[in-house]
């Protein structure tokens, strides 16, 4: 229940990230999410994508600073009130929360990526309210 | 005007048999009273009584900013912590600060050669003197604030910053000297345009300025922007603080009080010392300091001497404007920095290596340090608030190790430049020699 997200650190240049993007597709890794958190000049980019190692390896050899982070998938459904729900869930169990994203995949379905202080807690609690949870095996096709 | 014409329109001949005097009294006192220049000298096979004038001080062995690193705290004092009155410090080459000690006869020679130099601007006891040197461990305001009540002017001790308090005081007590760095006297005459103060108003008709380096059009920039005279001064917390030597109203380099310090010049490679008008590293004796004496002392300042007697009709040599450094120290805002402080400072810090790159830039006449420090991927966390706590502790290791505060940017590793294995450390872009 675990994915792994991969972190670069961006220096805030132009044309680093168009680099990175560049071999990520000569490499055939398929992105399935992603976010940038900015700072004042430099960035963080996550990502979920196809093959986090393969990838995590060729952007290393390209210079880029790389971290595979764990991070878990909630699926919500894409409609009003279903990230509310999910986040009332959360709070209401005081699970700390580092940061987060989401995108939507399909008509009816939300994923959001969730990065905070205990994934396991995180886990245990969204199982406990039923909620769903990408699995390894299926998220990195999103 | 010439505060002590005495000594400073001595016949050099004269001089020369005072220095030598004055030499060979100071040796003795430092064979007996500091172990580091006992081993020193007896490395060098020399007893002080082979030291019999001026001619012999080249015989000495040289003392190195290195020595003062080794012998810190108060190794090299000369005289026990009862006599001392008083410590400043400048940056060392590392961590640990450069210290010097002052005994009441030290100040008191301090403050004589800081009247001569004000003397050289016509400051009298009719001049207010604002004081914008930064007061405290750093040598300036002090230094200028005891030289100044030497000669009776009425001192304000405002200290560095605060420009808007600068500004007023300059319009309401009528300031006619300040003192303070070249740079800092370009922005407050900036200052003065923007805050459209009129310059009838201003007083002001003399600046002595120093520590750090400058040019010809900074100068005649500050002197239109504030309507006076700019005068350059020289000092070194190791030797004094300022007051080593000061320009007089001719402007031809600026005189050496060599009474008290003796000059050299020497190649720094070889060490052999070169003659009058030759390019090479400033060195120094201090023949009358009591708490800490230095012997030819290696500056790193290149310049040149010039011992024409000068229109003013001081014979003391005069030095030019130093154009570079034999080391890779930098003078920024005033303050001595190394590299290999940084350096330091990254290498304590368990989350960072000593890849690095010191970028210095000059905007509106303030010298701004920006230090780009590498990421690295064993440290990299993908949270910002990780990396901005990173760069916050990084920017204050640094600013309390340099004393001035330093934009810190993280960048990507392996972007700061190797080459040949050793890194190009700095970017001065200020264009200053």
């Amino acid at each position: 229940m675990i994915i792994k997200q991969l972190s670069v650190f961006l220096e805030n240049k132009t044309g680093r990230l168009t680099e990175l993007t560049g071999i990520l597709a000569e490499n055939d890794i398929n992105i399935s999410a992603f976010s940038i958190a900015d700072a004042a000049d430099y960035g963080i980019l996550r990502m979920i994508v196809g093959r986090p190692e393969l990838a995590a390896e060729v952007l290393k050899k390209h210079g880029f600073t790389v971290k595979i982070t764990d991070v878990v998938g909630m699926i919500i459904p894409h409609r009003p009130g279903g990230l509310h729900k999910a986040l009332q869930i959360i709070s209401d169990n005081n699970v700390a929360i580092d940061y987060m994203y989401a995108f939507a995949s399909g008509e009816c379905k939300a994923t959001v990526v969730i990065r905070g202080e205990s994934l396991q807690k995180i886990i245990n609690v969204l199982q406990e309210h039923k909620m769903e949870l990408l699995m390894e095996g299926d998220v990195y096709q999103v | 005007m010439i505060w002590n014409k005495h000594y400073e329109c001595m016949e050099r001949e004269e001089l020369r048999k005072v220095q030598g005097e004055r030499l060979q009294e100071l040796v003795k006192r430092v064979y007996d009273a500091v172990p580091f220049y006992k081993m020193q000298l007896q490395k060098k096979g020399i007893e002080p009584g082979d030291i019999k004038d001026i001619e012999d001080l080249k015989k000495l062995p040289f003392t190195t900013k290195q020595d003062l690193r080794d012998n810190y705290p108060f190794g090299l004092f000369a005289l026990p912590q009862s006599d001392i009155v008083r410590f400043h410090a400048s940056s060392g080459t590392t961590g640990k600060p450069t210290v010097v000690g002052y005994t009441h006869n030290d100040i008191q020679m301090w403050s004589e050669v800081v009247a001569r130099s004000l003397t050289m601007a016509d400051v009298t006891k009719s001049d207010i003197i604002q004081v914008a040197y930064g007061y405290g461990l750093f040598t300036g305001g002090l230094g200028l604030h005891y030289g100044a009540e030497k000669v009776g002017a009425s001192v304000i001790p405002i200290s560095g910053g605060n420009t808007k308090k600068q500004l007023q005081l300059l319009e309401d007590f009528g300031s006619t000297v300040i003192a303070c760095t070249p740079s800092y006297a370009a922005y407050l005459g900036e200052s003065l345009e923007e805050e459209k103060i009129d310059p009838g108003k201003i007083k002001l008709r003399a600046g002595i300025f120093g520590a750090e380096p400058w040019t010809t059009e900074m100068r005649s920039q500050i002197e239109q922007l504030l309507g006076i005279k700019a005068f350059d001064i020289y000092g070194l917390t190791e030797i004094i603080g300022p007051g080593v030597s000061m320009e007089c109203h001719f402007q031809r380099g600026m005189h050496i009080f060599e009474d008290h310090f003796i000059p050299e010049i020497i190649n720094p490679e070889t060490e052999e010392v070169l003659p009058y008008g030759e390019l090479g590293e400033l060195v120094f004796t201090t023949v009358t300091k009591e708490a800490m004496p230095l012997i030819r002392y290696r500056t790193r300042d290149l310049t040149r001497l010039h011992a024409e007697t000068c229109e003013c009709g001081r014979t003391l040599v005069r030095m030019e404007k130093c154009v570079g450094r034999s080391d890779d120290m930098l003078i920024i805002r005033g303050v001595n920095v190394f590299p290999s402080q940084v350096e330091s400072v990254l290498l304590e810090m368990s989350e960072t290596k000593p890849h690095y790159l010191i970028v210095v830039n000059r905007e509106n006449n303030l010298d701004t340090l920006e230090i780009q420090v590498e990421v690295e991927e064993e440290f990299f966390s993908d949270e910002v608030k990780e990396l901005e706590g990173l760069r916050q502790r990084i920017k204050s290791n640094i600013s309390s190790t340099l004393g001035i505060s330093a934009i810190i940017r993280l960048v990507e590793p392996g972007t700061i430049e190797r080459s040949m294995g050793k890194a190009k450390r700095v970017v001065d872009n200020r264009n200053i020699q």
